[in-house]
C-alpha cells in the first residue's frame, strides 16, 4: 500500500445555519479544501453522511454533490455507518489512494439536521427499530442506560460526567467554528433539564447543521500541494453487537477498543505515544469510556479524568481539544471529518489558543449507534 | 410501517419465543439463523419465562412523539433466568425508584399506538414484583 496524506482541509462553522442547505454546506467545506490544494480536478469523492433522506427528503448525495462543486463525471459515493459515516468516508478514502487506484480523493461529510425533521425520531434510526425503539428508547436513553451501569459497576457520578462538559465548553469557548463556543458551571451542567435519567441536557451534544471535507493524495506527491502533509499513519474500524442489550458489558465499549488496536497495530504506536486525541463524546458518559476503551486513560482514572484535568489543555493527554461533539457541534455525517480537521490543524501547529505545543501524533476515533460502528485514525506530523 | 412488519415479529414479541443454541447453549432473543456466540446453526425452541431482572435502567423525559405523552417513564434492559436480555419499559411503579438489580415480572401490554396507521402495537412491560416491593 502506498503511504497516504491529507493535503487540504474546508468547513462550515457549525450550528443552526438556516440560511445554509445540504448541498451548500457541502459546497462551501469542499470549496475550501478544493481551493486550498489549488487543484482543478478529484479522481473520486466520498460524502458522509447518516440520514438526508430522514433529515430532509434528499438521498442520492454521491452526484448531487460532484455536480454542486462542478465536478459531474467523477465517481461520488455516499458512505453511511450513523454517526461513524465522516470516519468511515476517511477511511474508504484512504483505502483508495493507498490503494494505487486514485490519486486526488476527497473525502467529506455532511448533515443538515435543522430542516424541520424530528431529530429524536432520526437519530433513532441508528439504534435497533425492532428491539430497541419499538419500546421507547431514545438516544439519549441508551447512552443513559451505559452512564447507569458505569456508576453501578464503578462508581463514577453524576459530577464525574457533568466535568467533561465542563472541560469541552472551556475548549470549544476557543474554537471560533464552534456552535456553543461558551463556558458552562458545574452547577449549570448538573442543574440543566432531565433528557434521560441520569444524562441531562448539557450531558448531550446538539442538534447541527455542518459540513466538512479532507483532500488525501499519495505522500509523494503531497509537497505540490502543501508545505505541510499531515500523513495518515493508521486506521481501524470495528463493529459490535447492534442492540445493547446483546453486549456482554453495557458499560464497555468494545467495538471501540477492537477499532483502536487495530490502528495502533497498523500505526505501530500505542495509547501512549497519543499527544491530543479527539473521541466521540455525543454524551459525556461516551468520553468516559472511550477514553478507557482507547487506553489513552486507565479504567480506573477514566471517569475522574476531566475533573482532574488530565485530560483538558495542558493534562496529560488532551481530549476534544476542539470543544469535542458537545460544544462543538455534532452534524452527525460531518463530524468524522471535523475530528479528523482538528487533529490536522493541531499537528500543523494551526490551533491558535487551543494548540497542544509540540504535538506530532494525533488520534480520532469517531463511533455510530450505541458503539455498534467505531472507526479509529492515527495522524502524524512529518 | 406496514403491518406485516408486526406480524412477522409475534412469535416473539407476543409469544416471547427464542432459540437456545445446541452448539454454546447461549438464548438468542429473537432467534436468529445462526448464533452470534458461536456461529452454530443448530438450536431448540425455549419460551422465556416472564420474570426477569433489570441489567440497566433509564427515566426517559424527552420522549419520542408516539410516547410523548407517557414521559416521564422509566425503561430498562432485563435478562431473564434463561439469560436472553432485552429492552423493556418497567410500568406500574414510581420511575425514579428503578434500578439495577430490581426484580419483574413480564406481562403482556400495548406498547404504543402508531401514529401514521393507528395501529395497536403489542408487547411486554416488566412491573415490579411483589417481593421485591416488600424488600424496599
Amino acid at each position: 500500500m502506498r503511504e497516504v496524506a491529507i493535503v487540504a482541509a474546508g468547513m462550515t462553522p457549525f450550528g443552526e445555519l438556516w440560511e445554509m442547505s445540504l448541498r451548500r454546506l457541502f459546497a462551501e467545506a469542499a470549496l475550501e479544501a478544493i481551493t486550498m490544494a489549488g487543484v482543478d480536478h478529484l479522481d473520486a469523492i466520498y460524502v458522509g453522511n447518516m440520514s438526508g433522506g430522514c433529515f430532509v427528503g434528499q438521498e442520492h448525495l454521491g452526484p448531487l454533490m460532484a455536480d454542486q462543486i462542478g465536478m459531474a463525471g467523477v465517481p461520488s459515493t455516499r458512505v453511511e455507518s450513523a454517526c461513524a459515516s465522516g470516519g468511515i468516508a476517511l477511511r474508504t478514502a484512504f483505502f483508495e489512494v493507498a490503494s494505487g487506484a486514485s490519486d486526488l480523493v476527497l473525502a467529506s461529510g455532511v448533515e443538515k439536521m435543522n430542516d424541520g425533521a424530528d431529530a429524536t425520531n432520526v437519530l433513532a434510526t441508528a439504534a435497533d427499530q425492532e428491539l430497541e425503539v419499538y419500546h421507547g428508547i431514545t438516544f439519549p436513553g441508551l447512552y443513559a442506560m451505559i452512564a447507569r451501569a458505569h456508576m453501578e459497576a464503578y462508581g463514577t457520578t453524576e459530577e464525574d460526567l457533568s466535568w467533561v462538559s465542563v472541560k469541552n465548553h472551556r475548549h470549544g469557548a476557543l474554537n471560533p467554528k464552534a456552535q456553543f463556543p461558551l463556558e458552562f458551571t458545574l452547577e449549570q451542567v448538573m442543574n440543566s433539564t432531565p433528557v434521560a435519567e441520569p444524562l441531562r441536557l448539557l450531558h448531550c451534544s446538539p442538534v447541527s447543521d455542518g459540513a466538512a471535507a479532507v483532500l488525501l493524495c499519495p505522500l509523494d506527491q503531497a509537497k505540490k500541494y502543501t508545505d505541510q502533509p499531515i500523513k495518515i499513519l493508521g486506521t481501524g474500524q470495528a463493529t459490535s453487537a447492534m442492540a445493547l442489550a446483546d453486549r456482554k458489558d453495557p458499560t464497555f465499549l468494545d467495538s471501540v477498543q477492537l477499532s483502536a488496536e487495530r490502528a495502533y497495530t497498523m500505526a505501530g504506536v500505542g495509547p501512549d505515544d497519543i499527544d491530543v486525541a479527539e473521541v466521540h463524546d455525543c454524551f459525556a458518559i461516551s468520553e468516559i469510556c472511550c477514553i478507557e476503551a482507547l487506553g489513552l486513560v486507565e479504567r480506573s482514572q477514566a471517569a475522574r479524568a476531566a475533573a482532574s484535568g488530565l485530560t483538558a489543555l495542558g493534562g496529560r493527554i488532551p481530549v476534544n481539544t476542539s470543544g469535542g461533539l458537545k460544544a462543538k457541534g455534532h452534524p452527525v455525517g460531518a463530524t468524522g471529518i471535523a475530528q479528523i480537521i482538528e487533529i490536522y490543524e493541531q499537528l500543523r501547529g494551526e490551533s491558535g489558543r487551543r494548540q497542544v505545543q509540540g504535538a506530532r501524533l494525533g488520534l480520532a476515533q469517531n463511533m455510530g449507534g450505541s458503539g455498534a460502528s467505531s472507526v479509529v485514525h492515527i495522524l502524524e506530523r512529518i | 410501517m406496514p403491518s406485516p412488519r408486526y406480524w412477522r415479529e409475534v412469535p416473539s414479541r407476543l409469544r416471547l419465543e427464542a432459540a437456545r443454541c445446541s452448539g454454546c447453549g447461549k438464548v438468542n432473543y429473537p432467534p436468529r439463523p445462526i448464533c452470534p456466540g458461536c456461529r452454530g446453526k443448530e438450536s431448540e425452541p425455549v419460551t422465556l419465562s416472564k420474570t426477569a431482572t433489570i441489567i440497566t435502567s433509564t427515566v426517559i423525559h424527552i420522549a419520542p412523539d408516539d410516547f410523548l405523552f407517557e414521559a416521564p417513564y422509566a425503561i430498562a434492559i432485563v435478562e431473564t433466568p434463561e439469560g436472553a436480555r432485552f429492552m423493556a419499559q418497567v410500568v406500574e411503579c414510581d420511575p425514579s425508584s428503578v434500578g439495577p438489580g430490581m426484580d419483574v415480572s413480564l406481562e403482556f401490554r400495548l406498547i404504543r399506538k402508531e401514529a401514521r396507521s393507528g395501529i395497536l402495537c403489542y408487547g411486554f412491560k416488566a412491573v415490579p414484583t411483589a417481593s421485591w416491593e416488600a424488600q424496599s
